[in-house]
């Protein structure tokens, strides 16, 4: 992990990202190229499939940015995350699926599933990180697992297993076109303003996110981070500023929920709470470097890119091997989760500053 | 610093509970209610007795444990599977030799995995609860797919051996054969694990580590080669359970370690890390309330050891049984 950075007085373009650079030329390079890809992102790659990657990488980027602020910036491992991506993501579809169609449902569904998030988060903060952090992962695991079959048992509230499908206000379908002529070839329709949506939230919420752990609050996460003791020695509350790190980190999964809803017109256990996101999210800070927030951004473009275009190459792997024992169903799609599983536990034991904080190691 | 003084609510609460519920209903009910959480108990107990300890000694929090729960059951499929012979033969004596051949198979794989996972994984972050959680989680990962890719990801269905079906009547009241077992076995390994931990050498320094591992290290015992072989014995503990348990449910599927860490969890987090009293007491208080609440309001049966959680916690913020050191 990088130790605590400094920023020297920001001015121009380093004042919107808070004084925070990547750090590393290639690292500068790789946001920007990031950056510039997913603005041009239904131009450049037209299609249904790469405008979902496209859209799915920028929630991403927010949730595993938001799981930083936990991991990388206050030291604590919280496996409740996806719940609070979830509460944002039902806030929205539940009443949207009930009929209540429109930007007022919407905007109610997010204050609401966003409010939700912040008082759970205060709470499992306050009840285990009094005592010892470790009690937190613990309980964000059991109270997760909780939460997973809360929403799939009250059915009349979340539809069960098979979760919610809604229609979105008429400015965000297919069918709606805002211009009557393709600009550059690409028709101007309610996928187009869905996505740039998406983006442009998922950007003011990254950039709020860097202001966040740049602030003077945020250098007391980091000092909370290195040692705990003495930053309360020092006489910061660390349960108040680690609770506070949480709430933070809930209410902004709980926004990226919103956009996820919104991206996929549905929510139900499978995409937003099931235990496989969480370890998605996980793996997105890890490979990029914990500690960075640039990192987890990269990282969910790496791992959702992989999701996309790897999982049928591992099918081709799959075939090619049938025949000989064991070797298929190691290689089986399904098996998926085994490839991450591996893959992380290497990337913390030999590369644990993950893309971006290996970068800065050396350019320092 | 009043510890002593302090001490004996925490002993009250398990007594206390089973008072307040027999009130609630028949006498009856309340018996087969009071062994079936007993013998929940115990079973959780023997999962989340290795863990504990694991804890205590060398702070240490495997989130794989409850991959050893799954290799146990597993076992338990291919062990009783092979001795279909045993199990279905109506003699308690073949039966319970059918049961012990699993627990002994168990016991032995999921030591042997512990080990190699001790060695592999655990060795390379003592020190950092950071690295351990997520190490230990990419493990639980890697061992949940394996056991999919060797047993298949159709769930397994398993016989309970012959002569411990069905219940036998005791005062009115009817009791499950099999959870009078669960009942047995947890008791002798908490009896064998009180008496090696307070009778032995071995025990006296395990006991010493967990209050203070620098100051036994200091007298040149090595703590190191005394955790691994807690370790191994921890992992083996949690694949009896594993046994245990899928014998009791009938029905094995790869994630039954999975759901089992949340409980056990539960369980070393109301008795207080470390201490393998307040496990024993957290898992009996586990498997009373489930059992209780599951009967008077099943609606409720969900969120009540989450429930049971934040309310131990918030009378007492390390568990009922804490452990010495801050």
């Amino acid at each position: 992990m990088s130790g605590v950075r400094r920023a020297s007085r920001p001015s121009g373009w380093s004042r919107i990202v808070s004084g925070d650079r990547p750090g590393h030329p290639v690292a500068t390079a790789l946001v920007v190229l990031l950056l510039v890809l997913l603005a041009v992102a239904p131009f450049v790659f037209p299609g249904t499939r790469s405008q979902a990657a496209a859209s799915r990488i920028c929630v991403f980027i927010v949730l595993a940015a938001s799981f930083d602020i936990l991991l990388g910036y206050t030291g604590i491992v919280s496996f409740a995350h996806t719940m609070f991506f979830a509460f944002g993501a039902y806030g929205v579809a539940i009443p949207l699926a009930n009929g209540w169609v429109g930007w007022h449902a919407i905007l109610v569904g997010t204050l609401g599933g966003t409010a939700l998030a912040v008082v759970v988060a205060a709470g499992i903060g306050l009840l285990s990180l009094r005592v010892q952090a470790i009690f937190f992962s613990m309980i964000t695991l059991a109270v997760a697992s909780f939460a997973q079959i809360l929403a799939t048992q009250l059915r009349d509230l979340t539809g069960g297993e098979d979760g919610l499908t809604f229609s979105l206000p008429r400015v965000l379908t297919p069918a709606y076109r805002l211009l009557p002529d393709p600009v550059l070839g690409v028709r101007v329709d309610g996928r187009l303003v869905t996505y740039y949506l998406i983006f442009l939230a998922a950007l003011a919420l990254f950039l709020l996110m860097l202001r966040v752990v740049n602030s003077p609050f945020g250098r007391v996460l980091q000092a909370i981070r290195e040692n705990a003791f003495r930053a309360e020695a020092l006489g910061y509350r660390t349960v108040v500023y680690r609770t506070l790190a949480n709430c933070i980190a809930a209410a902004v999964a709980a926004l990226a929920g919103v956009l996820m809803a919104i991206l996929l017109r549905y929510n139900g256990p499978q995409a937003t709470l099931s235990f496989t996101v969480m370890v998605d999210i996980l793996l997105m800070v890890v490979i990029g470097g914990m500690g960075t927030l640039y990192g987890p951004a990269l990282g969910a473009a790496v791992i959702v890119l992989a999701q996309f275009y790897l999982q049928p190459g591992l099918q081709a792997v799959s075939d090619q091997l049938a025949g000989l024992p064991l070797l298929p169903s190691l290689f089986h799609p399904d098996r998926w989760l085994l490839w991450l599983g591996l893959l992380f536990v290497l990337i913390v034991y030999f590369f644990p500053a993950g893309i971006i904080g290996s970068l800065r190691q050396r350019g320092r | 610093m009043n510890a002593a003084r302090l001490d004996w609510p925490s002993w009250v609460v398990v007594p206390a509970l089973v008072a307040l519920a027999l009130p609630a209903m028949s006498f009856a009910t309340w018996i087969t209610l009071t062994v079936a959480g007993t013998a929940m108990g115990m079973m959780l107990f023997l999962m989340a007795s290795g863990l504990t300890l694991i804890f205590g000694l060398m702070d240490v929090l495997n989130f794989a444990h409850g991959a050893f729960i799954t290799i146990g059951a597993y076992m338990a499929v291919t062990v009783l599977g092979a001795a279909s012979g045993l199990v279905a033969a109506d003699s308690l004596g073949l039966n319970l030799l059918a049961l012990l051949a699993a627990v002994a198979a168990a016991a032995v794989v999921a030591g042997a995995v512990g080990w190699g996972f001790e060695r592999v994984i655990v060795r390379r972050v003592y020190g950092s609860h950071l690295r351990q959680i997520l190490i230990t989680m990419g493990g639980l990962i890697i061992a949940g797919q394996l056991v999919i890719a060797l047993w298949g990801p159709q769930p397994l269905l398993l016989a309970k051996p012959a002569a411990l079906r069905g219940s036998f009547v005791l005062a009115g009241a009817a009791i499950e054969k099999y959870r009078m077992v669960a009942v047995g076995l947890g008791l002798i390994v908490y009896a064998a694990m009180h008496l090696t931990l307070n009778r032995t050498r071995i025990g006296l320094l395990v006991r010493a580590g967990v209050e203070n591992r620098e100051m036994v290290e200091a007298l040149g015992y090595r703590i190191r080669r005394l955790f691994v072989l807690v370790f191994v014995a921890g992992t083996a503990l949690a694949g009896i359970g594993g046994v245990m348990w899928a014998v009791y449910q009938e029905l094995v599927t790869a994630e039954i370690g999975g759901e089992m860490t949340i409980l056990v969890f539960i369980v070393v987090i109301i008795g207080g890390l470390g201490s393998v009293t307040g496990c024993f007491v957290g898992a009996v208080l586990v498997g009373l309330v489930a059992n209780y609440v599951g009967f008077l309001s099943p609606k409720l049966a969900l969120g009540s050891n989450i429930l049971l959680m934040v309310a131990v916690l918030l009378w007492r913020p390390r568990g009922l049984f804490p452990v010495g050191r801050e």
